[in-house]
């Protein structure tokens, strides 16, 4: 699945690099603890995440992660989105909740990593 | 090829940015896609630590035709007991540090996880040196 797909399935705004919606993604990882993230192997993942600070990007830029979607109506500050663009991640925002962002991509074929 | 930065504790908005460095670094030399993650990763881990517990600290990365050897030493509190630091879940994180998304007791476990050698020393009230070799060779 593309991250145009997700973004249009969700309903969610992106507001770092558009120019990267055709990536296919594979796996969606939830959680608000950057050092879960960065013990992952996979690669092609979506990070649900209602933790909106720059730690969130870097973490993603080392781990490999090819989205953020920022749950619970959180919103990227200026300096997460000049992070995001220079290191080629995009970020998605998104007004509901992990919960219900994790069901519907589950649905959608999305796998868990455990 | 040496690299050298310097850490300052608490210098949230900047953490991250050697490591980062170091990544752009190793892609133009053409490592690994998986060896530069691990790479990356452990370099992170460690930086983000010096942040997060010293006052300063400098990071030291030497790239090497087929490794990289990285020293990462602080100023700091120190660590009393290594051992107990490795578990995985132990950590005396701060409220600050957690609310960043880190201090869940898994950067020193995470950084052995994705290094071939690792060296920790510390001495308490002054502080802590971490050093990690990881070869350039595909993983098995």
């Amino acid at each position: 699945m593309t991250l145009q797909q997700i973004a249009e399935l969700l309903n969610a705004r992106v507001v770092a690099r558009p120019d990267k919606l055709y990536r296919d993604i594979s796996f969606a990882f939830a959680s608000d603890l950057m050092s879960d993230v960065l013990t992952l192997e996979q690669r092609k993942i979506i990070l649900l995440t209602g933790l909106a600070n720059i730690q969130a990007v870097r973490t993603a830029e080392m781990s490999d992660v090819s989205c953020i979607l920022l749950v619970r109506n959180k919103k990227a500050s200026p300096e997460m989105i000049r992070l995001a663009e220079e290191a080629a991640i995009v970020i998605m925002e998104y007004d509901g909740s992990m919960f219900k962002a994790s069901g519907i991509l589950y649905n959608a074929g999305i796998q868990p990593i455990y | 090829m040496e690299l050298k930065f310097h850490i300052m504790g608490g210098d949230f908005s900047n953490a991250g940015s050697a490591s980062s460095e170091i990544k752009r670094v190793l892609k133009q030399i053409n490592v690994p896609s998986d060896i530069i993650k691990s790479i990356v990763v452990a370099l992170y881990e460690a930086e983000v630590n010096i942040v997060a517990h010293a006052y300063e600290g400098d990071m030291v990365v030497d790239v090497q035709p087929d490794r990289l050897i990285a020293v990462l030493s602080d100023k700091g509190p120190g660590i009393p007991d290594i051992e107990l630091a490795m578990q995985e879940g132990y950590s005396t994180a701060s409220p600050k540090v957690r609310e960043m998304g880190f201090g869940a007791g898994m950067g020193l476990p995470n950084i052995q996880k994705n290094t071939d050698i690792l060296n920790i020393s510390s001495t308490p009230g002054e502080g802590t040196k971490v050093s990690f070799t990881v070869f350039f060779k595909p993983k098995s």
